[in-house]
């Protein structure tokens, strides 16, 4: 079972991961990982931007990158775009799979993708004023683990 | 007319997040001739290495060969800052 999507409004995470575990009949382990905007001081909100033609069409890609390296019944990749505030949920990734190794990593593969090398990009605002969030170095390091 | 569909801070700097170019049909846009159309501020910070360019959703391996016109979808792409 396979749900790729990007989502323009709040979603509780909780409501997606009943029905995709029921869809992954026979499983032996589901992993699960959600993000949220975090409450840094003086952040009042953040937004995320997209590009159309390539922001899905590169999730999907993740997707299949991660059914070729991980041996997964399932695979459940929901991100936020727009406008959300400190607290809301931004991203859910969820994989179900046989045995735990390959539910956990692939979850953890997705999001060391997503936080650095989607079509995404960024701004909070802080004390009335939006600022562009840049790349981190972090997130290329994080990324660098999956190149072996 | 091409559309040039501007991401992230580079729509700060055209004020828009997508400009239209008026273009007859028999005019071909190369990554100079784009350039020269777009407001200063914007067409300088267009060379950083860093920036990528979608013609019609799909990716130039070299920004510098574009080729584009009348009824094209220009996307000028800064570095991802990550979901």
């Amino acid at each position: 079972m396979r749900d790729i999507r990007l989502l323009d409004r709040v979603f509780m995470p909780g409501m997606l991961i009943g029905p995709f575990t029921n869809a992954n009949p026979g499983l032996g382990g589901v992993s699960t990982f959600v993000g949220e905007v975090r409450s840094d001081t003086g952040v009042e909100a953040l937004e995320l931007t997209h590009y159309e033609p390539l922001t899905l069409p590169g999730m999907h890609q993740l997707a299949d990158r991660a059914f070729a390296r991980f041996d997964l019944m399932g695979l459940l990749m929901v991100h936020r775009v727009g406008l959300m505030h400190p607290g809301e949920p931004i991203v859910c990734v969820s994989a179900a799979a046989l045995h735990r190794r390959d539910a956990i990593n692939a979850v953890d593969f997705c999001m060391d993708h997503l936080k650095s090398a989607a079509w995404f990009w960024k701004r909070e605002k802080r004390d009335g004023e939006w600022h562009w969030i840049e790349p981190r170095e972090q997130d290329h390091s994080d990324l660098s683990r999956w190149q072996a | 007319m091409a559309l040039v569909v501007l991401l992230g801070k580079l729509a700060d700097l055209a004020g828009a997040s997508t400009l239209p170019l008026p273009l007859p049909m028999s005019v071909e846009l190369n990554w100079e001739t784009l350039k020269a159309a777009l407001p200063p501020a914007l067409a300088e910070a267009l060379d950083d290495p860093r920036i990528r360019v979608a013609v019609n959703g799909a990716l130039l391996p070299n920004k510098s060969k574009l080729q584009a016109g009348a009824g094209d979808e220009i996307a000028l792409l800064p570095p991802v800052s990550g979901g």
